[in-house]
């Protein structure tokens, strides 16, 4: 479609402009040279010329800095070579053989770290999930405060990670934090006061931090794809007497599939990667219980200097994360096709 | 997540280099001698209660030295939890300040990556000379048989700070001169919810340093004579445990401090009466700013160890901030006019004074400021018993190991799980086994 129509502005110009106002020299030069690239190749290249500078932006801004840190990873690159990386020696696949070398006590803390973030990434999908389909199927009839319900669901979204997520900290304190002073003091759910930033509860205090700033992109997402769904087919259904539970079974949940295909993906490649969240809740040197990947990475590469080895942990998570990808996308369209 | 980090530093490194570059060509062409640099860029450590307060403190000081020299001083004061990022973010792309302060200890782990000009004799000379500066903190500026990497600017050791109203409240007359008077200390003022010490139990760095001079004082020694980390040593862990046993065992320690991270915690608890003692460097302006007097604490040593068991006689570490020229620099002899005029009488009385942290130069004690009852104990404690931390290039990966491991252990005991000899050193190894692979 882009193709067909973007050409169609260039030729009547090119027409119009012998006819209109005296053309300027240059741009005749420009004219003679383009005249000379066949018309057929003009048009099929217009769309790719537009989009060149955008390639060459992405290249820079992504790519590039992903092959420089994945030739890192190949370096020795710690404090005596940082001014001037060229100098460092290789380290040929030294990097990753420490990195998964689960016998030492940096294999081992890379997988516990792993073994962590699977499952905080599991969890924090499936809540914020679960939370944003509930909330966008709730939301779908018409009702009193509706707008104004949506609105309020959709403010940990907006608002910015660092200020939300430094609130939640100050309401984890122990002493002072709101959360204890709730629990304990107000309904006397516990004598002792627990730790929720340190020790076990800190992997359920970075659960709720993170399902509460992610579940509303969730039911953003899902509240629009609800929109899509043709009412003629409640109604239909409705007179075949079909109740509020099997609508939802038979029609709401199997028209959502396409947008849940890619929600889930999007929303596992943020979780998995979520940096911002522990490191605002915990600072530099997370809780063993909920020391997520990302935040493990930064601390054996920036925090220790040693840059070669962290690289070598994050081209391990990025050859994971594209393989977790590449299966999913596969399995989902296979069975996309096969229905 | 890592390599964006790094880009996003490159790119923020950039704007600010080229904005600053703009200035400085502004200038350079409206005054005579356009060739002479005039502007210098100087990253400032956070000393005083905000950066804001910080560049206030600053600012005549750099008005005085425009005077004197003609030349501008752009300062940006930097906090603690950037600082080492930023010089090492300025270290890899060589585009940064001219002139940074860094924390002592750092001196040779940054000496190591080249990034500074060393002060030879030459350079020394034009501060003054070597010998115009305190022994110990001239001892925090880089590996031994090197020139300095930095000099010294302002001087800062560990100290037993205590409440006066809260220890006359419970009957105790004089501050503890050894660890179970301290013990005992604490178990009077600990009672109806106030604690006898506080510490900042998840902080990378305190830990660090207190995992320092308490095995200074067992006689432990972090890294063999061949440069290898040996911090899980049964000396290490005795002392490990024995600063960890205050909050475990003594229970005079609030548990609450387990989780206390950004440096300032503790110290609130102390101003506000929640704790009757700290050990600390100087909390003059903190103090001040709580409402709390001169007269309200004192400052003693904290205990030494008794001579017979062996360890050192040690109770604080060689604290303090040290002043860098960066190799990079283009205007590197206004950047040693900048550390000459940093490190001269006036300066330093001038800045110390206003931070409560000690003059590096000795023919700035004359002022009688620093005849004060705090900065005399500070001052005898820097001077006879405080150890630098060891001047390898692996110390900045010591602290952050070992305070890390440290962090977990205090979230352990305060978890209430039983924080053994073993747990201890199996933490104590992990960060041994990090720190070699990572050599």
């Amino acid at each position: 479609m882009v193709v067909s129509t973007t050409p169609r502005p260039g030729a009547r110009r090119g027409a119009r402009s012998p006819g209109g106002g005296p053309p300027r020299p240059g741009r005749r030069g420009l004219a003679r040279v383009t005249a000379l690239i066949p018309v057929r190749l003009r048009r099929l290249g217009l769309p790719y010329l537009l989009i060149l500078p955008a390639i060459l932006l992405e290249l820079l801004i992504h790519l590039v800095p992903m092959l420089v840190g994945i030739a890192m990873s190949f370096l020795k690159l710690t404090q005596f070579f940082i001014r001037n990386w060229s100098a460092a020696p290789g380290a040929g696949l030294a990097n990753y053989e420490i990195a998964v070398d689960f016998d030492s006590a940096v294999g081992r803390g890379l997988l516990h770290s792993f073994t962590v973030t699977v499952v905080f990434t599991l969890l924090a999908i499936g809540l914020s999930w679960l939370l944003g389909t509930t909330g966008a199927v709730l939301m779908q009839g018409s009702f009193r405060g509706r707008g104004l319900l949506r609105t309020l669901f959709l403010v940990p979204y907006a608002l910015p990670a660092y200020a939300a997520v430094i609130t939640w900290s100050f309401m984890f304190q122990r002493d002072s934090g709101m959360v204890n002073h709730v629990l304990v003091d107000q309904l006397g759910l516990a004598d002792d006061r627990p730790f929720w930033l340190i020790g076990g509860n800190s992997f359920v205090a970075l659960l709720v931090t993170y399902v509460w700033r992610t579940w509303p992109f969730a039911f953003l997402m899902l509240m629009a794809a609800l929109q899509n769904i043709p009412s003629d087919l409640y109604e239909a259904s409705a007179i075949d007497g079909a109740g509020w539970w099997k609508q939802l079974r038979s029609i709401t949940l199997p028209m959502l599939r396409p947008v849940n295909q890619v929600l889930v993906l999007v929303l596992f490649l943020w979780t998995f990667n979520d940096f911002n969240t522990p490191y605002v809740l915990f600072g530099k040197s997370a809780p063993e219980e909920a020391d997520l990947i990302s935040i493990h990475i930064y601390q054996s590469s920036f925090v220790t200097w040693n840059f070669g080895s962290g690289s070598a942990m994050s081209v391990l998570l990025l050859l994971f994360l594209l393989l977790v990808t590449a299966v999913y996308l596969m399995a989902t369209s296979r069975r996309r096709s096969h229905a | 997540m890592r390599m964006r980090s790094l880009v996003k530093a490159g790119a923020l490194l950039l704007a600010v280099s080229t904005s600053l570059a703009a200035c400085g060509g502004d200038d350079g062409g409206v005054k005579e001698e356009a060739a002479a640099p005039k502007t210098l860029t100087y990253w400032a450590s956070n000393q005083g209660p905000s950066l804001e307060a910080d560049a206030e403190v600053l600012k005549p000081e750099l008005a005085r030295f425009e005077k004197e020299t003609g030349i501008k001083v752009n300062v940006e004061v930097v906090p603690w939890s950037d600082l080492l990022n930023r010089i090492l973010a300025a270290t890899t792309s060589g585009k940064g300040p001219d002139v940074v302060n860094i924390g002592n200890t750092w001196s040779a782990s940054l000496q190591a990556t080249g990034a500074f000009v060393p002060f030879d004799d030459q350079l020394l000379a034009k501060v003054g000379g070597k010998e115009r500066f305190l022994g110990p903190s001239l001892a925090a500026t880089g590996a031994q048989g090197q020139p300095p990497t930095a000099v010294p600017i302002y001087g800062m050791t560990y100290g037993l700070i205590y409440n006066k109203k809260m220890f006359a409240e419970a009957g105790i007359e004089a501050p503890p001169k050894t660890w179970d008077e301290l013990i005992a200390t604490g178990k009077k003022l600990t009672k109806d919810g106030k604690w006898g010490l506080a510490v900042e139990g998840a902080s990378v760095s305190e830990n660090a340093h207190h995992a320092f001079i308490f095995g200074q004082q067992h006689g432990s020694e972090l890294f063999d004579s061949s440069g290898k980390p040996q911090f899980d040593s049964d000396k290490q862990v005795a002392a490990t445990k024995q600063f960890l046993d205050l909050m475990a065992v003594h229970k005079i320690v609030n548990p609450s401090n387990a989780e206390y991270a950004n440096g300032t915690q503790a110290v609130q608890d102390f101003t506000s009466g929640k704790a009757g003692m700290l050990l600390w460097q100087s909390i003059a302006s903190s103090a001040k700013a709580a409402g709390m007097s001169d007269e309200d604490y004192g400052v003693a040593p904290i205990p030494l160890p008794d001579p017979s068991q062996g360890g050192k006689q040690v109770n604080g570490m060689v604290a303090g901030i040290n002043l860098a020229i960066f190799k990079h620099s283009e205007s590197q002899d206004a950047a040693a006019d900048f550390v000459t005029f940093m490190t001269s009488k006036q300066t330093q009385q001038n800045l110390n004074k206003a931070y409560g942290s000690l003059p590096t130069v000795t023919d700035a004690y004359d002022d009688p400021a620093f005849q004060s009852e705090h900065i005399k104990a500070f001052q005898q404690i820097l001077a006879t018993t405080a150890a630098p931390l060891p001047q390898v290039p692996e110390e900045s990966q010591f602290e952050t190991l070992v305070g890390t491991a440290m962090n977990q252990l205090f979230a352990d005991v305060a978890s209430g799980k039983p924080v053994t000899e073993e747990h201890i050193k199996a933490k104590l190894t992990e960060a041994n086994e990090k720190m070699q692979a990572g050599s």
